[in-house]
């Protein structure tokens, strides 16, 4: 009695997981379908953006090697006024501080070197959420240019502490990530006030304060060469701010554009 | 009657006085009596953040609808917050000194609170240094919500994830568990409530006076 039973049983169950898997891969492809339709022309479009901030860059090369002087003259005045650094917490502290500051001076101009009329032209031609995802893209990978080049200078000066340097270059990504979306937000609210360049760092320190910790925790745990278990809570929490941060521009920067 | 919930909140900060400073408490070692000190500190860190979700949720109605009211009850709530945030400190660092021996400690809470002054510190500069009413309301909106966003990520998720003197953090039990018995919630929820009616009363009036003052000039 039990067998044709228990037969019949396993054929009704493999027949529904074949309609599912069915349901599933034709629903799959209709969500795929569906999505390319919509990020073709995001992707397009950011590209785009990406592009002339990239060329821009490129033919106002005095912006560029500005940050670099700054960021070398910093750590060389670093360097002549500690002498040398044995402590690897004051080292890692120091490090990130003097990021931090070339982050500031170097996301403020995103939005203030664009005159009014421009940006207005810009948000006629296409979506304004793709152009602070763009800026956000793009001063994420001039800060990590930024951080990586000061890092090369900072060890050359100040000796090289870093015991698991994968780690640390992770931190830089992500701190490069976080740094870029946080400023570039408040950069965007910070252009349209009348002494922006004074506001752009108080309003972004204090927010900047959870991310900043974190990360200089991620490193210095990357500096103690410790295993990566020790470390997934903070790039969990790490990884969590940029989102959030992210999201959060995406969001509100539609409010902001118009005036 | 609408008036009810402004003789509430005065009856109810009159019980927080006299029954906080008479009302039999548990002794425990280091702290005391100082532990009476709960009715007037950690009930100030509750109305701020009520306060702030206020503003916040101020912030967001004034960017669906654009309505400058919104704003105004935005930066009165901001305010009234910062008031209590103030008081929260003095209160705390008080007790810290009692405590602990010193009037401020390196420890994730103080440091998240700290944080949270300067936040809406400038917060109030940046609608200081914005002329044009709708632009001002926009701009400082959207830093309030970003703002409100990181202090969140600040003072509600990174001190449970590190060591802290702080009650309720890095393994150190909240005074939920065990500290706060029965004898002490009768006391301390009235006071929550009492205090966090009395800071949007205050929201309130200045509101009103704000009203008032444009309207006349």
């Amino acid at each position: 009695m039990a067998k044709p039973n228990l037969i019949s049983y396993s054929i009704a169950k493999l027949k529904f997981f074949v309609n599912l898997a069915i349901f599933l891969n034709i629903n799959l492809k209709f969500k795929l379908q569906t999505l390319n339709l919509n990020l073709k022309p995001l992707l397009k479009q950011i590209i785009a953006l990406i592009k002339k901030e990239t060329l821009l860059e490129w033919r106002l090369k005095y912006s560029f090697s500005g940050i670099l002087i700054y960021v070398i003259s910093t750590i060389f005045i670093c360097y002549l006024s500690f002498k040398q650094i044995i402590d690897p917490p004051t080292w890692n502290a120091l490090f990130w501080i003097i990021l931090l500051f070339a982050a500031v001076n170097a996301v403020a101009k995103s939005f203030m070197q664009e005159s009014h009329g421009l940006q207005l032209f810009y948000y006629t031609l296409v979506n304004p959420q793709h152009v602070i995802l763009a800026k956000i893209i793009y001063n994420m990978m001039l800060l990590l240019a930024v951080s990586c080049i000061s890092f090369l200078f900072y060890i050359i000066f100040m000796g090289n502490m870093v015991q698991d340097l994968g780690m640390f270059f992770l931190g830089l990504l992500l701190g490069a990530a976080g740094l870029s979306s946080v400023l570039t937000l408040v950069s965007a609210i910070a252009a349209k006030t009348n002494n922006s360049s004074s506001l752009m760092a108080i309003l972004s320190f204090p927010i900047l304060l959870p991310l900043l910790m974190t990360i200089i925790k991620f490193s210095k745990n990357a500096m103690d060469g410790l295993s990566w278990s020790v470390n997934y809570p903070n790039l969990i929490i790490l990884l969590a701010i940029n989102l959030l941060v992210i999201t959060l521009a995406y969001l509100l920067f539609p409010y902001l554009w118009r005036e | 009657m609408k008036h009810w919930w402004k003789i509430l909140s005065v009856l109810l900060l009159y019980y927080t006085i006299f029954a906080g400073l008479l009302v039999d408490v548990p002794h425990l070692p280091i702290l005391h009596e100082t532990i009476r000190n709960l009715y007037f500190h950690v009930t100030m860190w509750f109305s701020m953040i009520i306060l702030f979700a206020i503003s916040v949720v101020n912030s967001i109605k004034y960017l669906s609808k654009f309505n400058l009211r919104n704003d105004l009850v935005a930066s009165e709530a901001a305010k009234v917050g910062m008031l209590f945030g103030i008081n929260g400190l003095i209160t705390g660092m008080l007790w810290a000194k009692f405590t602990w021996g010193a009037y401020w400690v390196n420890d994730t809470k103080l440091n998240g609170a700290a944080a949270t002054m300067l936040v809406y510190t400038a917060y109030f500069l940046l609608r200081n240094s914005v002329e044009d009413e709708h632009k001002r309301a926009k701009l400082s909106s959207v830093y309030s919500i970003f703002a409100f966003a990181m202090m969140f990520v600040f003072i509600m998720v990174l001190p449970r994830l590190t060591d802290s003197l702080h009650p309720g953090n890095g393994g150190n039990p909240g005074f939920g568990n065990y500290d706060l018995d029965n004898k002490m919630r009768i006391v301390f929820y009235p006071a929550v409530i009492g205090w966090t009616l009395l800071g949007v009363w205050i929201m309130q009036v200045r509101t009103r006076i704000t009203l008032l003052e444009e309207k006349t000039f």
